[in-house]
């Protein structure tokens, strides 16, 4: 059972793909580019389609989704934690 | 079972131009806002006559009036369309609309509304419809190749599911459709932003990265000089952020999934252009899914693969859009407008290989006649680019 999905291995984030995560919830990831699984707790609620970190972030970090920049963060994230705007911003426009 | 493209045919309508539809459309096409009326009432009158009404076409110039004109134009030289009635309200743009159809040798008549009235107008132009109507009626479908479809592309409210699951399902359609010599389109120039240098690496020439940094840029500079923010909740929309897409980066390199891993950009397109060549080409567009989809379909596309996360229901008049959806609370809540449930490739369910042959299955049930969900739900969303005000 896959709970969430990385592009790669690099990637500072992964997306939920399940209904109804709960804080607290053990969670299965598989990383799609490298095919391998990974397990994380969730820090919070996280709707599905909705980002968790896993890799920790201080402010003004980069964030890598598909092994690319996607943006810095504004607040500190921990691993586990719901990761989206109010966190993390565009750095263009 | 993967399907074998090089060897795969469909039944479509080969016109006078030599180019293949999937659709048999008699459309009653208003050159300006005046004539919606009219079109609307001959549509009426006429059985299988489909009125594609719009806002625009008065005192517009320069560019924008160009672009005006090479849509309706292309719309209806599309080869989904059997023949064109053009309204509108004098005699002169309506020829000119109807000229640039007929160079594809298409049967087309043009009406102009002064001097005649709505009432004599709706009469002669329904005389018009019924002849082609009746003549469209006994066109009969023909094999042909694959390579004869082409094949556009926009994703709409989008989510993080489209960039793992419904946009790499395009990618690995269009990656197995290239090297069959068909003719594959994608655009939405802004949702480029952040991804923009992936796009260039994949372009065949300098020259053809050399248009496409130029198209980028001049969007750029369109953003930039009417901005009020860092458009959240625009770009990404708010769908796209409830469905947990976060900066527009994020949304690029979920949407450029689409031109997959494999195919090249072989040219680029302003908008509404047709490609003189097969291959991958960009088109300049704007990533709102109606405008995109009118500028694809005028463009002479004759099937649209169309991903969505949170629910997009667009359709087109002319041309079929293929929805396919990963995320399966979308699937669950919204299936009737899901032609393509790839929501298995998140489970580890379905391999990117099969979901891309389930696309391209879905592609040739459609070009072979298949209503899709939001053909069989009545979408019809037309809507022409501006690119200023009017004069």
């Amino acid at each position: 059972m896959i709970d969430f999905v990385v592009h790669d291995e690099d990637d500072s984030v992964g997306v939920v793909v399940v209904e109804g995560v709960e804080a607290g919830a053990e969670l299965t990831g598989w990383i799609m580019d490298q095919d391998r699984e990974i397990a994380f707790r969730a820090a919070g609620d996280i709707p599905i389609g909705h980002k968790l970190a896993i890799k920790p972030m201080k402010t003004g970090d980069t964030v890598i989704k598909y092994g690319v920049d996607i943006g810095r963060t504004v607040a500190d994230i921990a691993v586990g934690e719901h990761a989206h705007v109010h966190n993390i911003k565009t750095k263009r426009w | 079972m993967a399907i074998d493209l090089a060897n795969a045919t469909f039944r479509g309508y080969r016109r006078e131009n030599g180019r293949v539809g999937v659709r048999n459309h008699v459309i009653v096409l208003p050159v300006d806002d005046l004539s919606n009326a009219a079109c609307e009432a001959v549509a009426n009158n006429i059985k299988g006559a489909m009125a594609i009404p719009h806002p625009y076409g008065r005192l517009q110039f320069g560019a924008d009036l160009d672009l005006h004109f090479r849509t309706l134009i292309g719309t209806g030289a599309n080869p989904n369309v059997a023949a064109v009635v053009v309204i509108g309200i004098e005699e002169g743009w309506t020829g000119r609309v109807v000229d640039g159809i007929a160079a594809t040798g298409k049967p087309v008549a043009g009406y102009g509304i002064e001097m005649h009235g709505d009432h004599e107008t709706i009469m002669r132009a329904s005389r018009s419809a019924r002849e082609f109507v009746q003549a469209a009626s006994e066109t009969v479908r023909e094999e042909a190749p694959v390579a004869e479809l082409w094949v556009s592309t926009k994703c709409g409210e989008s989510d993080t599911t489209s960039g793992c699951g419904s946009n790499p399902t395009v990618g690995n359609a269009f990656d197995k459709l290239y090297p069959t010599g068909a003719t594959l389109l994608f655009g939405e120039t802004t949702e480029i932003t952040g991804g923009e240098h992936l796009v260039a690496e994949r372009c065949r020439t300098p020259e053809v990265r050399a248009r496409f940094m130029h198209m980028f840029d001049r969007y750029q500079e369109v953003v930039e000089r009417h901005k009020t923010s860092d458009l959240s909740e625009s770009q990404p929309t708010k769908g796209n952020i409830a469905g947990g897409l976060t900066t527009i980066e994020e949304k690029a390199l979920g949407n450029i999934q689409k031109i997959g891993r494999k195919c090249m950009v072989d040219g680029v397109l302003d908008k509404a252009e047709t490609p003189d060549g097969t291959g991958l080409w960009f088109m300049d567009s704007s990533s709102a899914a109606a405008e995109m989809v009118t500028l694809c379909a005028a463009a002479g596309f004759t099937v649209h693969f169309f991903p969505t996360g949170q629910g997009n229901i667009i359709g087109n008049p002319i041309l079929p859009n293929i929805k396919l959806c990963a995320n399966p609370r979308t699937v669950r809540t919204m299936g009737e407008h899901v032609d393509v449930d790839v929501s298995g490739l998140l489970r580890r369910e379905m391999t990117p290989d099969e979901a891309g042959d389930a696309l391209l299955e879905m592609m040739i049930r459609t070009a072979n006649g298949r209503l899709t969900a939001a053909e069989a739900l009545g979408h019809r969303e037309f809507v022409l680019t501006r690119l200023y005000e009017s004069a």
